[in-house]
């Protein structure tokens, strides 16, 4: 029966023992390793018998927190393989020179850089700030739960659909060697006639579903849940923010989605949008994908400067400068981020006019992001600065993003443009801001929030350590970059001719090793703090002496955040509600009305995952499959009535109860 | 201090602040987008423009108008409804076509003027 190679065929479509990388030896190896560790996890949560407390607690939870929790681990351990690519890559560049073809075929290292992008973008920066904006803007708006708590679960198990898609195509197949954005007619079929860039298609557009619900979502919880008395000139910077990154989000990633759509009819049924034939053009596919990736790094950027902003007044113990003027500056470069994605591309070939709006639009957003570091620094002046690591990581920001930003201006101007394009000076501009900007607002988010969501703070030491590995480690990895950039090396190549580049190559990779040492360290950071919780412990819930809503409830939050609404008088509405002598209500419970918990959403993600799957290896009843159980499951779904239900009022008062014996214990 | 800092949470999900549309309203919707219908359908039929670049550009003006019919009288939105929200959310969806269309309408008239080479259509396949 089974040497039928056309039944072969209809069962498991292109997909065949050789599509397995086991000529690679790279591959096999990380295959192991990463096969030891699952089984090893799996065996673990087995024997500790966890299955059932991982399904009933986080993956079927519809509590915003714990939604925002695995957002970020999800982002963490992404970050590891993205890095893994990005020390890959440096490791390459240093010693292929003089002859040496290096220790990567160029197969393999078209993927990895490939792979770097994607997986630094659309599983690390963007689960990372999705998942502290849906940690955070609950709480900072005194609301109990998004406005769709489900929704917010089926968003989050998408996202991680997306990501196992790229993580499978390490092992089956292989990735795309298009670039990050793929373009055509290098990946058109006729290019590129593999699986990777239908890998590459399927991951975003499972990812990007989830990535646009939960901006809805996200927006219809800032616009609606509001607490009382927070209008919103009240709300949070860190609300308005991320208020604006959805907007973004919403108004972009469907275009992602439908030129993604366009590019698989290319692929799968022979249609021609972004073909060089038949009328079809490629530059089209550059000018659409532009119009979503010009907005989507501010998407990433916005919710950064709302950390740092948080950062920043809570630090310096004051009131954030220019609150009005702050909120106008996020607007306007919400609007902007529409207006420039033409800079891009300005040696495709238009015109003057085209080039020259483009260029100027681009300079314009320079002045509202400048406005902000002004208002940062006037929070700063005369304020009384604690220097912990939030505050850390926020002046490494200041100074590492003005650098990247006015890279970012000279890139702005068309004719420098033209010498700099693709040049590995442009790859050290925007690692300076994704790094700089981004990354460091995470990390400053994470760490300070991390008391609120677990109930004790990081620890300091190792937090430190990681912190300087990483700001040094940044520098020397992209400075060099500028260097080679102006000296005309272009990016994405695996050997060079001359001798003489080899230097800064070293000197890069030199940085991405003090890098490396600060991920482990920040590893590190997390364990060490687990271990010494009770010591790092803050049973008040307001560690930081913090302003906002989200500091008032405890630490970490009770599943209904928030036992009575709060009502809002002010910006900075605890810190108001402190001045006033706020004391917590200790009567008076009622029953709250919560959402529970289905498994409907992973579920479903699951099998969109299958689909996409099924669909990149042509098995065409197996994606039949998936799509009629998309819908079954879907319809399902809208018959289950058991949807919600009421926390009693003793559970309430135990809680609270619980509580207020807990800060009496620490005020002792 | 005790009792105003802290109301119940009462309407946690939000009410419809929108209006729901009247029998009346309703059937004048459904009037109007018949109507709106049914004259592009004769034009493109009887083809009494004779210019079907002329055609296609009133085919789109109805389509727009038809736009806006659906949105006042079937999803009930006004410059009040939701706190100005739906109009603020409209207002800024128009923007953004607007920038993204006329943008890539003049980004690639530039670049068919520049990079495109002369295709003889009639030798293709």
């Amino acid at each position: 029966m089974f040497d039928n190679p056309a039944l072969i065929k209809a069962i498991f479509g292109r997909l065949t023992l050789e599509s397995l990388p086991l000529h690679e030896p790279i591959v096999v190896g990380t295959f192991a390793v990463v096969a030891l560790g699952g089984v090893a996890l799996f065996g673990a949560v087995t024997y500790f018998k966890l299955w059932g407390y991982l399904w009933r607690e986080w993956f079927t939870t519809v509590d915003h927190k714990r939604i925002g929790i695995m957002y970020m681990i999800l982002g963490i351990v992404m970050l590891l393989r993205g890095f893994a690519d990005a020390i890959m890559m440096r490791g390459q560049q240093m010693l292929a020179f003089n002859g040496s073809e290096g220790y990567l075929n160029a197969h393999h290292y078209d993927q990895i850089f490939t792979a770097h992008g994607v997986i630094m973008i659309f599983f690390v920066a963007m689960p990372l700030v999705t998942g502290l904006m849906n940690y955070v803007v609950p709480l900072q708006i005194g609301a109990r739960d998004v406005s769709f708590p489900f929704l917010n679960n089926f968003s989050f198990w998408m996202t991680v659909g997306g990501a196992v898609l790229v993580m499978a195509s390490l092992f089956i197949g292989e990735f795309a060697r298009t670039g990050w954005l793929a373009y055509p007619p290098l990946s058109n079929l006729g290019y590129s006639p593999d699986v990777g860039v239908d890998y590459y298609i399927w991951a975003l557009q499972v990812a990007g579903i989830g990535t646009t619900l939960s901006g809805i979502n996200l927006i219809c919880t800032i616009v609606k849940l509001r607490a009382p008395g927070m209008t919103m000139m009240k709300m949070p910077v860190f609300t308005w923010t991320s208020l604006c990154t959805n907007v973004l989000i919403v108004a972009s990633f469907p275009v992602l989605t439908v030129v993604l759509a366009l590019l698989s009819l290319d692929r799968y049924v022979g249609t021609n949008f972004f073909t060089n034939d038949f009328g079809g053009s490629p530059m089209m596919y550059v000018n659409l994908i532009w119009i979503w990736g010009h907005p989507e790094v501010y998407i990433l950027v916005l919710p950064a400067f709302g950390i740092f902003s948080e950062v920043t007044s809570t630090f310096s113990g004051k009131r954030l400068f220019g609150y009005t003027s702050m909120v106008y500056a996020t607007v306007v470069i919400t609007i902007l981020s529409y207006l420039v994605w033409l800079h891009h591309f300005f040696t495709m070939g238009s015109g003057a006019s085209v080039n020259s709006f483009f260029g100027i639009t681009t300079m314009i957003i320079s002045i509202p992001t400048g406005a902000k570091m002004f208002n940062w620094l006037f929070t700063m002046y005369r304020g009384r600065i604690r220097f912990e690591l939030p505050m850390m990581w926020t002046i490494a920001f200041m100074l590492t993003f003005v650098i990247g930003g006015m890279t970012g201006v000279l890139l702005a101007v068309p004719p420098a443009d033209f010498v700099l394009h693709n040049s590995l000076f442009l790859v050290a501009h925007f690692h300076n801001v994704i790094i700089g900007g981004v990354l460091f607002g995470l990390f400053a988010g994470i760490g300070y929030w991390f008391p609120k969501a677990f109930g004790f703070r990081l620890d300091p030491f190792w937090g430190k350590l990681s912190f300087w590995f990483w700001v040094t480690g940044f520098f020397f990895a992209f400075m060099p970059l500028y260097v080679l950039g102006l000296m005309g090396v272009t990016r994405r190549l695996r050997v060079f001719d001359d001798p003489s580049l080899q230097i800064w190559f070293i000197i890069a990779g030199f940085g991405a090793f003090l890098i490396l040492l600060g991920i482990g360290c920040m590893l590190m950071q997390f364990a060490v703090s687990f271990l010494r919780r009770e010591q790092l412990r803050d049973v008040t819930g307001d560690p930081w002496n913090g302003r906002t809503l989200e500091w008032a409830t405890s630490s970490p939050p009770p599943d209904y955040n928030f036992a009575f609404t709060p009502v809002v008088y002010d910006n900075d509405a605890w810190f108001d509600m402190k001045r006033r002598g706020y004391s917590r209500p200790l009567t008076g419970f009622k029953p709250i009305h919560m959402p529970s918990n289905t498994g409907t959403g992973i579920i479903l993600a699951g099998l969109a995952t299958a689909m996409g799957f099924a669909l990149i290896w042509y098995i065409w009843w197996l994606a039949a499959l998936c799509v009629i159980g998309l819908f079954v499951v879907a319809i399902g779904h809208t018959f289950n009535y058991h949807r919600d239900f009421d926390i009693p009022a003793d559970e309430v008062v135990r809680v609270e109860e619980a509580r207020t014996r807990l800060i009496a214990a620490g005020a002792k | 201090m005790k009792s105003d800092t802290h109301a119940l949470h009462a309407d946690a999900h939000g009410h419809d602040t929108a209006s729901h549309g009247t029998l009346s309203s309703y059937l004048i919707g459904f009037g109007l987008s018949v109507v709106l219908t049914a004259i592009p359908f004769w034009l493109v039929m009887s083809g009494v423009i004779a210019s079907k670049a002329a055609t296609a550009i009133v085919v789109m003006l109805f389509a727009v108008v038809q736009i806006v019919v659906h949105m006042i009288y079937f999803l009930h939105m006004n410059t009040r409804s939701e706190n100005g929200w739906t109009m603020m959310a409209l207002i800024f969806t128009v923007i953004m076509v607007v920038i993204a269309l006329t943008g890539s309408l003049w980004v690639m008239h530039h670049l068919n003027i520049n990079m495109m080479p002369v295709h003889n259509m009639s030798q293709m396949p």
